[in-house]
């Protein structure tokens, strides 16, 4: 199967410069911020999944990744009316999973990356609801045409990013 | 254990970060109201996070403001001159308009004060920038580039000239949050604007403010607007929020929400006002107005009210007179009685020279003089330091009335007049009698270098009694009693008095000068 790493070199731990690692989970979380200001449509990406996805499939290290995850979703709590965590936990096991399947496929593959950030997306997406809804009761609609378009936008915005992301990949 | 430990070692970590979290949330969502919204460990995480992302926020959008400055203010300026006209035209309709409405503005604030009503307005606000949103679709929460160093708190409301936006959630040294009232966990009291239904606006998950739990009415229709209440010690009252897009059934089918058009352009919002200071009382600068308004009233009043206050012979204001007299807070405008269609005896002007008159003869018509102030000189006995103590408060009343008479209410003085003066007979229970030396009347006027003593009437008489069909002023004694009042003596004289001498009255109806007059005693000395 074409999206199963094949080869040692596919299925190798990649690495990221410390600055990348650093600078663009901020960078990420400001752009979200700054973009959805000017075009309110924004709103449908989301940037630090993305990148969360990214750093889970390049590390391959599901520790690292949870890790990550619980960081970048806690700092996108802060700029929410949100309790802290909401989006920690959902983005907290993103990065476990994504990393997990790391492991096994293929992660320069485009159509790997489509297929795992879409099904991540709805995956953080019900994680989300489920918190916001269930746990936190607020008032919130689950509409199904919505979260797939959202995943569908998610993925074809992260092709791109991916591929910028790439050029600053270090491999060992 | 250990291999255990090992081989779940992932799933291990996975559980653990998720329930710290959970734990987190939980310890979130139970704390009390009353230790406030968020304990001290979540704000500062908020607070460093914060920190780290508004700085490079704010550059950015610094960055994209110069850009487009620079562009919009020196590339792209086509159509400018024509934009230029139209607005200069629309100044000029808005200048006409604005007259017309803080005219109606301040009268609606006497009116409020006259009522009783108190309302909350607002004293101060801090404009602020926009310089990012939460970035996610259920959050509704701005960042603007003001803070705590700026004067910014928690819960202060923010709004824009079109309407609410909602109020501040967080609020760092140089950054703030702002919960808009399309988020659902926002909420302010508002009323609609015709009906005065009262309610609860809270955002929605879509986005979309909506008044809940709102009894069925008929009367509630599309594009009514709705305005803030002031029940939720927030908001002003009388804000405008929106209008009416809607009504749908409640959850429950005995009650309605009423979605409601934001007012605000709440997903352009490039600048805010957040308002740090509301009090009940009227600002100082519209206490200003307010008093400048109602000084400008009373004088235009008396100008209509009192013409022959108005001495038409008086030398001419100019216009640094008058600008000085309005710097010392006077109403010193120019008063100018409209020009005479039929002259008659009283018409200023067509009466005879004063030094063709003879003294007792009867008089036809008052004598007047050349418009120089003329001062009054009193031959009644020793009178107390305070002139102004020893008017009655019936002669205060009695005395503006008719045309031609003195008036005892407050007049606004020119400069260049003198003061009204007070003449009495303290010799017995005569009234006081006052004087104007820019208004003659038949009982204090002679003609100009003249200096004469009046002539000798009857007790309880003026000169104004020669002529029965003059009317009478207040320099006249009242009718009540008249035959019991003794001897009024009143000295008149002209500009040039001091080059003349004057007539030593006769001993019987002499009287020892009254004491130096205090300066500055006029009107206001009696008021």
């Amino acid at each position: 199967m074409v999206l199963l790493a094949s080869t040692r070199r596919e299925a190798d731990q990649q690495s990221l410069p410390l600055p990348v690692m650093l600078l663009v989970p901020l960078v990420a979380l400001g752009l979200q911020s700054l973009i959805t200001l000017h075009f309110p449509l924004f709103d449908v990406v989301d940037l630090p999944l993305l990148v969360t996805v990214y750093f889970a499939m390049t590390w391959r290290n599901p520790i690292s990744a949870t890790v990550a995850g619980a960081l970048i979703g806690v700092a996108q709590d802060v700029l929410t009316q949100h309790p802290l965590g909401v989006f920690g936990i959902g983005k907290s096991v993103v990065g476990y999973l994504a990393a997990s399947l790391g492991v096994r496929i293929d992660t320069e593959n485009h159509g790997t990356r489509l297929l795992v950030v879409f099904i991540s997306t709805l995956l953080h997406s019900g994680i989300f609801w489920l918190l916001q809804h269930r746990m936190l009761a607020q008032p919130l609609v689950w509409n199904w045409l919505r979260e797939v378009i959202r995943a569908v936008v998610n993925a074809l915005v992260a092709l791109i990013l991916f591929a910028l992301l790439d050029k600053t990949k270090r491999r060992d | 254990m250990e291999s255990f430990l090992s081989r779940y070692k992932n799933a291990l970590v996975l559980v653990t970060v998720l329930l710290v979290q959970v734990l987190g949330l939980a310890v979130q969502v139970r704390r009390p109201a009353s230790e406030g919204p968020e304990g001290k460990g979540v704000r500062l995480i908020r607070y460093w996070v914060m920190s780290l992302i508004a700085p490079p926020e704010h550059l950015l959008h610094m960055t994209g403001g110069g850009i487009r400055g620079l562009w919009s203010n020196y590339v792209d300026l086509i159509h400018v001159r024509r934009t230029n006209a139209k607005l200069q035209e629309q100044i000029d309709h808005l200048r006409i308009e604005e007259a017309s409405l803080a005219e109606d503005a301040r009268q609606g604030q006497r009116l409020q004060g006259m009522l009783g009503f108190r309302e909350r307005y607002i004293y101060q606000t801090v404009p602020a920038q926009v310089i990012g949103v939460s970035g996610t679709e259920d959050s509704h929460v701005l960042i603007i580039d003001k803070g705590s160093k700026d004067g910014l708190k928690i819960d202060m409301p923010v709004i824009t000239p079109d309407g609410i936006v909602g109020k501040t959630r967080e609020v760092l040294a140089h950054s703030s949050q702002v919960l808009e009232i399309s988020d659902a966990t926002s909420g302010a009291g508002v009323i609609l604007e015709t009906t005065r239904i009262r309610g609860v606006l809270r955002g929605s998950s879509w986005g979309q403010p909506q008044i809940v739990n709102v009894s069925p009415d008929d009367r509630i229709k599309a594009g009514e607007k709705v305005i803030t209440s002031g029940g939720d010690a927030i908001f002003p009252r009388g804000l405008p929020v929106g209008t009416v897009d809607r009504t749908v059934p409640d959850p429950d089918g005995t009650l309605m929400d009423i979605l409601i058009h934001p007012a605000a352009n709440l997903s352009r919002l490039e600048e805010v006002l957040v308002v740090t200071s509301m009090g009940d009382l009227v600002p100082g600068q519209t206490q200003i107005d307010i008093a400048e308004s109602e000084a400008q009233k009373a004088s235009d009043i008396l100008a209509e009210r009192l013409p022959s206050r108005a001495d038409p012979n008086a030398p001419q204001v100019q216009g640094d007179d008058l600008a000085d007299a309005t710097a010392e807070g006077d109403v010193a405008r120019p008063i100018r009685p409209p020009a005479t269609l039929h002259p008659d005896v009283f018409t200023p002007g067509s009466t005879p020279s004063a030094a063709d008159m003879t003294p007792g003869a009867r008089l036809g018509h008052v004598l007047s003089g050349e418009g120089q102030p003329v001062p009054v000189r009193k031959t009644t006995p020793a009178a107390p330091a305070s002139a102004s103590s020893a008017v009655p408060a019936a002669v205060k009343k009695s005395a503006p009335a008719m045309p031609g008479a003195v008036s005892a209410a407050p007049q606004p003085v020119r400069p260049a007049e003198k003061a009204p003066q007070l003449v009495h007979d303290y010799s017995g229970a005569t009234p006081p009698q006052y004087s104007h030396p820019a208004v003659r009347t038949p009982s204090t006027v002679a003609g100009p270098g003249t200096s004469r003593q009046a002539t000798p009437h009857p007790p309880g008489q003026t000169a104004s009694h020669l002529n029965p069909a003059a009317p009478r002023s207040a320099t006249s004694a009242p009718a009540a009693g008249e035959h019991a009042l003794p001897r009024t003596t009143v000295i008149v004289d002209g500009p040039d008095r001091s080059t003349q001498k004057r007539k030593p009255a006769p001993p019987a109806h002499a009287a020892p000068s009254a004491p130096p007059r205090p300066a500055g005693a006029g009107p206001q000395g009696r008021n």
